[in-house]
């Protein structure tokens, strides 16, 4: 069994037109038992950037504490919010630190940059960046959600229809994983608005 | 006594990917024709897919000699069914003698994953899906190989099949029309092309209607 | 004394905390997970006025493509680029690691980097670590002694070539580059030649794919041709286009309108008094 199968997990960013989408599943489980059926995957950073971490779930809430602790040091020395350019490379350099002692979890980074490019972004559990102008996956389900993004992604989609695509490509590829599921989380992130919504999904 | 030798290893993974769908009056079975092992393409044009009587068709991914040498059975087998018979086995027919064939082999297995498409003794499209092991079931539509997990949600999106717990049964067929079945194929396996390292080359898809077996074939990138 | 209560940021460096509970875990049966690698098929060949390198695009994690357009040629210094096979993050750290050394040299010496310098500190940091950072890396450049080209295995070794092929693909590159090669080549028959080695690595090896990056380096200063070509686009896209035949239920909607950033014009009229 590998780590990433202890407490399953499925995670997923998108870009559509001036804006993102980032959804995951809400399943906790320990190997085939289901322990939680409403559980956070994804946080906020602030207004404009969202973290999905998906693996193993002791380490993933251990680095998101260390993350939002930087990244309150940054704002105070600063006086600004992080761009998700630097996140990213905060993110990086942290799990790279580990490099022979990784935390086992892969992130999925989704934020508005600059003039509200949308800005999409995962790793692997030592620190490689991936950027993507499209999709980012991640968790046990990410080669179901590789498939699905890749037959339902379409460019430059408005927000509503971001939602649709990215929750379809998410339920029904969650379906196909033992170790995910129970429903949806999407966050839907505009220049304007943060749309988030919970989704039915089969219980099983 | 430390080990001596090395460990026999009887197999190999080929990769590739199969898909069939099953309509009210078709059955459209498809298959890329890459052959690699380990990073290796060994071939760009080897077909995956067998017609093992008329209006039945059967494709595999997996181990190829023990694919090849699972058709070279059946067609032996269904030689012997027509001499006796004096006909063509229907697809039913041939799915029971696939699981059975594949059973026999229990404990040193063909590694090939199949599915069977054709059309039943109504003109209904079929599809049987197979383990390694002969497990089989009749369903509306599948997929095996090595892209199946990135084929198989987008398949389940479209054409959400019924539960096979209802009653009075379900219907397995698609409601897609025959155009609609062939480009559906045509897209999920462009996306798993684009994906899965040991799907590509070139898609080759078998309808099978009244009108007996066409075939077409499609560019999928060769990377 | 008393440490910190809270944990500052360190100063650099790896910290090996979790590796008795990875070890642990490991020991018990549950498999770290993979990392992803750049499978690879990276070249560089010397021409007549310089250095040309290659890359392909796809990062792959086992049988998984995860990146189809990933940059794998990494700057270095102005006159000096590094192609990178081998684990993804192992790779970038240390091509960022050396290319901040050799800035901060350049600052302290005011003098352009050399090819050597950027070699010795790549293969010191890979022999260190004894393999364990596996990064196998061309490095090429142009400096003040003329065109340089290297290969550099993980444990550390380097080698001083021509040309040069790294990754899973680079037997069938270097099947093009020993047919092909010769002294002197022009910059288009480089490029040309770096394009036919590359490709042949997309197209025969599993590991590598998508598109071709190029890179040339001469005296006169560097050309990074991004997908320079593109041999791989999506064979299929239905005309129709997908509907879903069944919407997703939504169970909870929660709005957060994003507050509008206040300008501050400045100027205007000042406050009487």
């Amino acid at each position: 069994m590998s780590i990433f199968e202890y407490n399953g997990s499925a995670l997923v960013a998108m870009v559509g037109k001036n804006c993102f989408a980032i959804a995951s599943d809400r399943r906790l489980g320990v190997q085939l038992q289901t322990i939680a059926t409403d559980f956070q995957r994804i946080s906020k950073i602030h207004d404009r950037l969202f973290l999905g971490l998906s693996g193993l779930a002791t380490d993933a809430q251990t680095l998101y504490q260390r993350l939002v602790f930087r990244h309150k040091l940054y704002q105070l020395r600063e006086e600004r919010d992080m761009k998700p350019e630097t996140f990213a490379n905060l993110v990086s350099a942290l799990l790279y630190e580990k490099r022979f002692g990784p935390y086992f979890c892969q992130p999925v980074i989704a934020g508005l940059g600059d003039e509200d490019k949308p800005f999409i972004c995962t790793m692997d559990s030592i620190g490689a960046k991936e950027l993507a102008k499209d999709f980012v996956v991640a968790g046990t389900a990410s080669e179901s959600l590789y498939g699905a993004c890749e037959s339902m992604f379409k460019e430059d989609m408005e927000p509503d229809e971001l939602f649709e695509t990215v929750s379809q490509a998410l339920l029904s590829s969650v379906d196909r994983d033992c170790l995910s599921g129970w429903g949806g989380h999407v966050y839907v992130v505009t220049p304007t608005e943060v749309k988030e919504r919970i989704l039915k999904g089969r219980m099983d | 006594m430390t080990k001596q030798q090395a460990n026999w290893s009887p197999y190999d993974n080929n990769g590739g990917s199969c898909v069939a769908i099953a309509g009210a009056d078709y059955c459209v079975v498809a298959a890329d024709t890459r052959m690699s092992t380990g990073y290796n393409i060994l071939t760009r044009d080897y077909s995956k897919l067998c017609k093992l009587a008329d209006k039945c068709v059967m494709a595999s991914s997996g181990f190829q000699a023990d694919v090849k040498a699972l058709q070279k059975h059946l067609a032996a087998r269904h030689l012997i069914y027509q001499h006796q018979h004096n006909k063509q086995m229907s697809c039913p027919a041939m799915a029971q003698l696939l699981s059975n064939t594949l059973y026999y082999k229990r404990f040193f297995p063909y590694y090939s994953f199949n599915v069977l498409g054709g059309l039943d003794n109504e003109g209904k499209g079929c599809v049987f899906t197979y383990d390694a092991v002969g497990s089989y079931e009749k369903v509306g539509y599948s997929s095996l190989g090595s892209g199946s997990t990135l084929i198989m949600p987008f398949l389940d999106n479209q054409l959400k099949s019924p539960s096979p717990l209802l009653l009075p049964a379900q219907d397995a067929v698609t409601p897609l029309v025959e155009a609609e079945a062939v480009d559906l194929v045509k897209t999920v396996f462009a996306s798993a092309s684009e994906r899965d390292i040991y799907t590509g080359d070139k898609l080759e898809i078998v309808v099978i209607n009244a009108d007996g077996i066409h075939r077409e074939y499609m560019d999928l990138r060769k990377d | 004394m008393s440490k910190s209560v809270v944990e500052m940021p360190p100063k650099g460096g790896f910290s090996f905390d979790l590796c008795k509970r990875n070890e642990m875990l490991s020991k018990k049966g549950v498999n770290p997970p993979s990392f992803r690698k750049t499978g690879t098929t990276i070249v560089g060949l010397i021409f007549q006025d310089g250095v040309i390198l290659g890359a392909d695009t796809r990062a792959t994690e086992g049988p998984i493509v995860c990146d189809k357009n990933c940059e794998k040629i990494h700057y270095m210094a102005p006159n000096i680029y590094c192609c990178g096979a081998g684990t993804a993050a192992d790779t970038e750290a240390v091509t960022d690691m050396v290319s901040s050394q050799l800035q901060l040299h350049r600052y302290h010496t005011g003098r352009e980097s050399r090819v050597v310098t950027a070699l010795t500190l790549l293969k010191r940091h890979l022999f260190n670590y004894q393999g364990y950072v596996s990064a196998a890396l061309v490095l090429g450049g142009v400096d003040v002694t003329g065109p340089h080209l290297h290969t550099i295995y993980p444990h550390g070794s380097t080698d001083t070539l021509p040309f040069a092929t790294m990754g899973s693909g680079s037997l069938a590159a270097m099947a093009v580059f020993e047919s092909k090669y010769r002294e002197g080549l022009t910059r288009d028959e480089g490029i040309a030649l770096v394009t036919e080695a590359i490709c042949s690595g997309i197209f025969n090896d599993l590991g590598s794919g998508s598109n071709v990056d190029v890179c040339v380096i001469t005296k006169a200063g560097k050309e990074y041709l991004r997908n320079h070509l593109q041999p791989n686009p999506r064979t299929y896209t239905s005309s129709k286009g997908y509907s879903f035949p069944k919407k997703t239920e939504v169970l909870l909607t929660k709005i957060t309108p994003l507050k509008e950033k206040v300008e501050i014009i400045e100027g205007g009229d000042a406050m009487e008094e």
